[in-house]
């Protein structure tokens, strides 16, 4: 019976979410009109694709029990990086999307190791990477870029039509390929495994013997990986390169994967989860922009106020196990204890 | 020859020798190499030069500076210093209104007006980590984006210009000759270090954040240290949010103190307090303001593009935290055995 409700408990986030989703889509179609066509759907992946590629990224992040606040930098890095090559410097796309994502790679990959090797917390060390990457697209570039390059603006108008009127860009089958590889990498991989031991206890992880340091490393770099191509996303969205571009990003990023259900302390939570938080936040902006009179700020209080309420939500799921854990410790079963007493205190310390 | 070699170690292994070092080679670097850095003028019985301006423009940052210590020693962060400046000035200005010489509000009820929202802000980032036992990081997160549409509410989306003169004092006024917002920065400094200190406070922050169960367990109100840690840094926001809106004459919510929160806790970092919690260091913090400040200065001064400040902040960040990491601080301990074995 304990065991029953302790799988209860670990969907109930993710149902939560949905439910959350479906409730403020219903409210949506009951409310306005024009709200049920399909394309206010498909648009809501438009308008988000970018934020759910970073998003995705990020959700492996904060389940490997670390955080990345340089990604809305990269995301503005890589527009005006783009821009500068394809305008100013007149390359091919065929050399520009590579060197972009080239460049998010290793800047992740250098974020991680140094939180590994050097023993930093990700918060000081993604905050340094994202001054470094706000910082040096304004040393390209003060001002905004426009793209004109044949490649993108094709890309940035071809719609796919589906049934009938209805459509979606690019940008969205870019969205649904990274959501699967995500999915896989998460769930049927041994990597995935990885992450989701780290995020529960990184010392256990170590004394188990799986390879911590390289799957630490490799998180950040699939994260620096995944805001570079939200980067390119965006830049084919925007049409356009500027620095100022997704200031705040990396909040909205949490936001979602917090909304999703994704335990802010590490080794819980779904990927899948994380769609249905972006999803949620476009909505609510959906919903205002119809609604017409409210101002747009309202949005960031109402998500503000979400990311709380799960937050808390978690923080009530924590405390349930915590008293679950000293239940058991009561039991004559004294081998688990000191680990249970650790991982209670790490939790309280964390939460 | 023992005793300078004590002298030595207690001084290197003293919270304040790193930031010490740098803003000294900072200052340095100055001598050698920007023109008059150090020359002092008096100007109608006032102090002027580079030193004070990096003083009087460092005076925000330091008040961040102090406040954030405060919290991060209770193992919290608080994110919401630059929204909670934003707040402040955007009260003040609006309650001073924009008619010239005359203020709507008498100024010292502007100034209590203005600091007890700031306090308000406190209490509900203090609630959010003790009582709802949210990650500060992410509490603070709430009223750092929201923050800045509430001061937006406040000054109606518009940016406030203040004609007020004696509001002007807290941000451009000199006492004695010296910039008026350095005494109060001293006045702070003075009051954290004396509740610190002097009163068991200080000991109950080191101890909450160490360990905040086991300080429950030995009779510390944990929960109500750490909203009172809060409460003070968002005070202390307050203030350098007033100090900023006063020192241009306007308030614009959605520009003052923006990445501040970044520069103070970098500052807080520097001055040797552990974001893990634990012993802190105010005076280090106030020094490790000034080194930003002087860095920042150094760099407009030297006419680097102000878009690479940002990068050479960054990579300094990186620096001094890479300094302070766990390896880095064994190899550097390792090395000055080595030396004590030879000598």
């Amino acid at each position: 019976m304990m065991r029953k409700l302790q799988i209860d408990s670990k969907y109930l986030p993710l149902l939560v979410t949905i439910v959350l989703f479906l409730g403020l889509y219903a409210f949506g179609v009951v409310q306005y009109r024009g709200f049920s066509s399909p394309q206010v759907f498909f648009n809501l992946l438009i308008d988000n694709a970018f934020l759910l590629i970073t998003s995705i990224g990020m959700t492996f992040v904060i389940l490997s029990g670390g955080i990345d606040l340089s990604v809305g930098a990269v995301i503005a890095f890589t527009t005006v990086l783009s821009a500068y090559m394809l305008e100013e410097l007149g390359l091919s796309p065929i050399i520009v999307i590579p060197t972009v994502l080239l460049f998010g790679v290793t800047l992740g990959a250098v974020m991680g190791s140094i939180i590994h090797f050097f023993k930093v917390q990700p918060f000081i060390v993604t905050l340094a990477g994202m001054f470094f990457a706000r910082g040096m697209c304004f040393v390209i570039s003060t001002d905004a870029i426009t793209i004109s390059d044949p490649f993108y603006r094709a890309l940035a108008l071809y719609r796919i039509p589906i049934l009938g009127k209805t459509f979606i860009s690019i940008n969205v089958v870019i969205v649904l390929v990274v959501l699967l590889a995500a999915l896989y990498l998460a769930h049927l991989t041994r990597f995935g495994r990885t992450v989701y031991a780290i995020g529960g206890n990184q010392h256990s992880a170590l004394l188990m013997g799986l390879p911590v340091a390289r799957t630490k490393i490799l998180v950040y770099t699939l994260n620096g990986f995944c805001s570079a191509l939200a980067g390119v996303v965006f830049s084919i969205y925007m049409l356009s390169g500027y620095g100022l571009y997704t200031n705040g990003l990396e909040l909205d990023a949490i936001a979602s994967v917090v909304i999703g259900g994704t335990m802010l302390t590490g080794g819980v939570g779904y990927v899948i989860g994380t769609v249905f938080g972006v999803l949620i936040q476009g909505l609510i902006q959906t919903i205002i922009m119809f609604q017409g009179t409210l101002n747009s700020w309202w949005t960031k209080i109402v998500v503000g106020l979400l990311t709380l309420l799960f937050i808390g939500l978690q923080s009530a799921f924590a405390s349930s196990r915590r008293t679950r854990m000293a239940a058991r410790k009561a039991q004559p079963a004294a081998k688990v204890t000191p680990g249970a007493a650790k991982l209670a205190s790490d939790v309280s310390q964390q939460g | 020859m023992t005793t300078r070699a004590s002298w030595w170690e207690r001084l290197r292994h003293s919270s304040l020798f790193w930031p010490l070092v740098a803003l000294a080679l900072v200052m340095l670097f100055n001598l050698l190499f920007t023109p008059n850095f150090f020359r002092l003028e008096i100007k109608d019985g006032h102090l002027f030069g580079s030193l004070v301006d990096v003083l009087n423009r460092g005076a925000p940052l330091m008040l961040m500076a102090i406040g954030l210590t405060a919290v991060i020693a209770t193992a919290g962060v608080d994110l919401s210093v630059g929204a909670v400046a934003a707040i402040c000035a955007a009260m003040a200005t609006r309650l001073v209104g924009n008619v010239t010489d005359v203020t709507a509000t008498p100024l010292p009820l502007v100034i209590m007006i203005a600091l007890g929202l700031a306090i308000l802000c406190g209490i509900w980032n203090g609630l959010l980590v003790s009582r709802a036992n949210i990650q500060p990081m992410v509490a603070t997160l709430v009223l750092m984006v929201a923050g800045r549409g509430i001061a937006q509410l406040i000054t109606d989306g518009q940016i406030i210009t203040v004609y007020y003169p004696p509001f002007f004092y807290f941000g451009a006024g000199y006492l004695l000759g010296l910039p008026f917002t350095l005494f109060i920065v001293a006045a702070v400094f003075l009051f954290a270090r004396l509740m610190t200190r002097r009163t068991a406070i200080g000991l109950f922050v080191e101890s909450v954040g160490t360990n905040a169960s086991s300080s429950f367990y030995s009779g510390i109100n944990e929960k109500n240290i750490k909203l009172l840690a809060y409460v003070f840094c968002s005070f202390c926001a307050g203030i350098a949010g007033i100090i900023i809106s006063s020192n241009v004459k306007s308030a614009d919510a959605n520009n003052v103190g923006l990445f501040m929160e970044l520069d103070a806790i970098l500052a807080v970092v520097i001055g040797g307090t552990l974001m893990s919690g634990g012993r802190f260091s105010l005076a280090g913090s106030v020094l490790g303001a000034l080194l930003i400040q002087s860095v920042t200065t150094t760099i407009y001064a030297f006419g680097v593009p102000p878009e690479v400040v940002l990068v050479v902040k960054s990579l300094v960040v990186l620096f001094v935290v890479l300094l302070y990491s766990e390896p880095v601080k064994i190899a550097l301990d390792k090395l000055a055995q080595r030396k004590g074995v030879r000598a």
